[in-house]
């Protein structure tokens, strides 16, 4: 079978639009694909490889690949949730994340895939990397030890603030999330807890003070819902307003 | 620290020399670099005002490059080269020597200012180390003798252009010419051959040919080529239009970070005209008006050599408006230089460097062939290749697919180091045997090579009649040699410690995979390693190769995968007869109280349970 414009997942058709990836034919088919650095509100970026697909025999980052007349995508496979439990397991040692005091605890993306992924422990050495918290914003706070590098927050200052409030610098695993300010602290930019970048943390990095626990635990985003659902229950329609 | 006026005027001027291009970030971050020893913050400030970017972002690639330091380095900034080949011959004895010699400590500055320290990765000197760097500028050959010298002329603050000669010279080594090496290409005469043919056959003799890229990866040439003429899908309405209107560049790839690999090194010191004549050859064919050659920042000291050779061929009109009075055939060279970073070798990094940037892969596709620099059509091949290439213009494709085998076509220049009488540069038709290969080099009691370098293969003496060639082993040019003294965890250590500094940290499964396995071959060389470990270190190594982003991680695992499919009992004798050993020394965590409680009785120490 190879009707035009369709790949398979996991030996379920599925139809593309033309300038498709294979993560947003997925997402319109409400097929959830496990992912971090992709937003559908963004231009794909592909670091963090959780979204690793099987296509054709080769592994390849389902946010960033396009689909193409005829691929066969494996998605849901034992091995492939195998590698995903594991990148998740290294975000999670790369960084500090004491879940128990964190404020986004039940509202964390990572946090939820790991739970959707069934990871039950950290499994590698943890790094105790010692990182800067920055607490100098009256109304936001960035701390980098739960910072997973998937570069939203550069995205989306700037494409969508038009600020360039962040970055990355260093390399490998000194990579590290900086501030656009001759101080290097956020106190002295012009970011807002209204703007983009102060709301798309995935994790609890970037968190916007004095509303931390208006949710009660147990009645947090993951605790209502898993992350598959919780995904598919917005990305498709936000796919609409794609940015660029 | 404040910028004083005269420093301020300097810095305007070098920005305006570079044409306040944000492009050309890197160039002027490297004269920066140059002038304070550092990249002082308020420089980083004035840098993004006058370029109009984001000061995260000059901050940013300030970061990315091993050459460029936040921290004031000494006047004399000295490096010692810390590849496997260089470690062999005592570098870390050496630097040791040169440390206490100086006072100074390693990845320090000396408290007057005056000199620094650090280890580098590769120098590009493997066949004459142990090799280092002063400023950037190339120290082959160290002993203690010229450690006393070098040392005697700093403390004697003595210039470096006062410094004597025979410090700085290497040689080039060339100890078996063959297809390339030993037919020149006369400056100008394949391009004279081509415009008289036509280019468009030229492109034909290369297709004949069966070029394959020399870099590693041994992609078609003409077929990169004829892609770059196409140019990408979108616009192939019109190929009429997008012929003749989008710009296309030509890149050479001159960056051979690949610990092992110096052959590039010699192509340019002594061909560097025939390297001009094929990027301006494929210039001519994809119809580029703009190259580039990116230059390791290792390989400063060739630099000037290589601006009076452009030099020279814009004189005899062979680069420039109207080459060779052909009109319309306008083409150039700049040269752009690297600054410490092994990853932008892989081109799409490259062509983010060359952009300014982070030197991070880009997502494929597209591919640079269609979307490379500034996102037009770009060709980016090795230095090797574009010789291959002027070679084959003027003789044929013919002559050359005469040589080599099947798939792989031609010859094959090797840089081969390690243990062996006359380690140099080697040039092979593919096909040729390892073991011709260390009969002629003088290899002795040969326990295995590392074939490619790092991101290569190792083999053992059972695999010594396997055949250089796509077909079998491929090879950019590094060709390490190791005897049966030498220990195999010890060199496969040295390789993980290298991808793990030089991993760009864009995706998740390098970035943090490559530190877990430095640390983990760390613990094995220690003797702290427990039967468990091998299965996790060969799991992980097989996930770093599957889930990595880019060519640097998927080959990173390959010398321990290679080395632990290969010499199981090797690793297996350096383990504890124990099943489980702590990562994590629970004694030498308590360290920081006795110091502070000022006590170092036997109560104060944990006996560090195995289970
Ligand atoms: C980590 C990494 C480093 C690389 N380094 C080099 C290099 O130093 N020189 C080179 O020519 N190619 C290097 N390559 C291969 C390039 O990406 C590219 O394939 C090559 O320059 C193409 O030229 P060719 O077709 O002439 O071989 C590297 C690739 C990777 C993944
Ligand atoms: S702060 Fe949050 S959004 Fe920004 S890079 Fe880190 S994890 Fe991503
Ligand atoms: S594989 Fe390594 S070098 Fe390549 S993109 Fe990922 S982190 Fe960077
Ligand atoms: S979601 Fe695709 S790489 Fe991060």
């Amino acid at each position: 079978m190879n009707i035009r414009n369709t790949i398979t997942i996991d030996g379920t058709p599925v139809p593309f639009q033309d300038g498709d990836t294979i993560m947003d034919a997925a997402t319109r088919a409400g097929i959830y694909i496990p992912h971090l650095c992709h937003n559908p509100e963004f231009k794909p970026h592909g670091s963090c490889k959780l979204c690793t697909v099987n296509v054709n025999g080769r592994n390849c980052s389902a946010c960033t690949f396009p689909a193409a007349d005829g691929q066969q995508v494996l998605n849901s496979t034992e091995e492939l949730n195998a590698t995903r439990r594991t990148i998740t397991q290294m975000l999670f040692v790369e960084g500090n994340h004491f879940c128990p005091s964190c404020e986004k605890s039940g509202n964390c993306q990572l946090q939820g895939v790991a739970y959707f992924l069934n990871m039950l422990d950290p499994h590698f050495p943890l790094f105790y990397p010692e990182r800067e918290t920055d607490s100098s914003h009256p109304d936001i706070l960035l701390d980098r030890d739960r910072c997973i590098l998937c570069e939203l927050c550069v995205r989306a200052s700037r494409e969508i603030d038009g600020k360039n409030v962040f970055g990355l610098s260093g390399r490998g695993i000194h990579t590290h999330l900086v501030v656009n300010a001759d101080s290097g602290l956020l106190k002295d930019t012009d970011l807002t807890p209204a703007d983009k970048a102060a709301q798309v943390c995935p994790v609890g990095a970037i968190i916007v003070k004095r509303h931390g626990f208006e949710s009660p635990i147990g009645a947090r985003q993951f605790d209502q819902q898993n992350v598959s659902e919780w995904s598919l229950s917005w990305e498709p329609a936000a796919m609409g307003d794609e940015h660029g | 620290m404040t910028i004083s006026d005269a420093d301020q005027a300097w810095l305007s001027a070098v920005v305006a020399n570079h044409g306040r291009h944000a492009t050309r970030l890197l160039q002027i971050l490297r004269d920066v670099q140059d002038h304070f020893r550092h990249i002082p913050r308020p420089v980083m400030q004035l840098l993004a005002e006058q370029l109009g970017v984001p000061l995260a972002q000059v901050q940013g690639v300030t970061e990315f490059y091993s050459f460029l330091s936040t921290q004031p380095q000494g006047r004399y900034h000295l490096q010692l080269s810390d590849s496997i080949s260089d470690h062999m011959l005592g570098s870390r004895a050496l630097g040791t020597y040169l440390c206490d010699k100086l006072g100074v400590a390693d990845g320090e500055t000396r408290a007057d200012g005056r000199v620094s320290f650090a280890y580098t990765s590769c120098s590009g000197l493997c066949d004459q180390g142990p090799a280092g760097l002063v400023n950037g500028w190339w120290l082959p050959k160290l002993d203690r003798s010229r450690i006393d010298r070098i040392s005697a002329l700093v403390e004697a603050d003595v210039p470096l252009s006062q410094w004597p000669q025979d410090l700085f010279s290497a040689r080039d080594n060339v100890r078996r010419p063959g297809l390339l090496l030993s037919n020149p290409v006369a400056s100008g005469s394949a391009l004279k051959w081509s415009l008289m043919r036509g280019l468009a056959s030229t492109l034909d003799e290369v297709d004949k040919s069966g070029l394959r890229g020399r870099g590693g990866a041994g992609f078609q040439t003409s077929w990169k080529w004829r892609f770059c003429f196409e140019g990408p899908e979108e616009t192939a309405v019109c190929p009429v239009e997008k012929g003749e209107r989008m710009e296309r560049y030509v890149v050479c790839n001159a960056d051979e970070g690949e610990p092992g690999t110096f052959k590039d090194r010699v192509l340019l010191n002594s061909h560097a005209h025939q390297v001009f004549e094929g990027m301006t050859l494929c210039a001519g064919i994809v119809g580029a008006k703009q190259g580039f050659l990116y230059l390791r920042g290792e390989y400063l000291a060739l630099r000037a050599k290589l601006e009076a050779v452009l030099a020279e061929r814009r004189r005899l009109n062979l680069l420039g408006v109207g080459i060779l009075g052909r009109e319309g055939f306008d083409f150039d060279i700049e040269i752009h230089m690297g600054a410490g970073a092994y990853i932008c070798g892989e081109e799409s990094a490259l062509i983010e460097s060359l952009e300014g940037k982070r030197g991070t892969p880009r997502n494929r596709p597209p591919y640079p062939v269609t979307h490379g620099y500034l996102g037009r059509p770009t060709v980016v091949n090795n230095v090797e290749t574009f010789v291959a290439a002027a070679a084959i213009a003027l003789k044929g494709g013919v002559w050359f697919a005469s040589h080599g085998t099947e798939k792989s076509k031609g010859s094959k220049i090797l840089s081969i180091c390690g243990d062996c009488a006359r380690p140099g540069i080697y040039e092979y038709d593919f096909g040729v045997s390892i073991a011709q290969i260390l009969k002629d080099c003088g290899a002795a009691n040969t326990f295995g090579v590392q074939v490619g370098g790092p991101s290569g293969v190792f083999i053992g003496e059972q695999e010594f009649e396997r055949r250089l060639g796509f077909e079998d082993l491929a090879t950019g040019g590094s060709f390490m040699i190791f005897d049966k003294t030498r220990d195999v965890l010890e060199i496969v250590r040295n390789f993980t410690h290298f991808f793990a500094h030089e991993s760009c940290g864009f995706c998740t499964p390098c970035r943090v995979g490559t530190s877990l396995l430095r640390n983990a071959m760390d613990k094995l060389c220690a003797g702290h390693g427990a039967a468990g470990d091998l299965v996790e270190i060969g799991n992980l190594g097989q996930f770093v190769r599957a889930a990595s982003h880019c060519g640097l991680g998927q080959t990173a695992a390959n010398p321990l995968l290679a080395t632990l499919e290969r010499f199981p009992e090797l690793y297996q004798s350096r383990l504890k007869s124990i099943s489980f050993e702590p990562g994590f020394d629970l004694d030498g965590e308590l360290s920081t109280a006795r110091r502070m409680t000022g006590r170092d009785d036997a109560h104060a120490h944990l006996e560090q349970e195995s289970v």
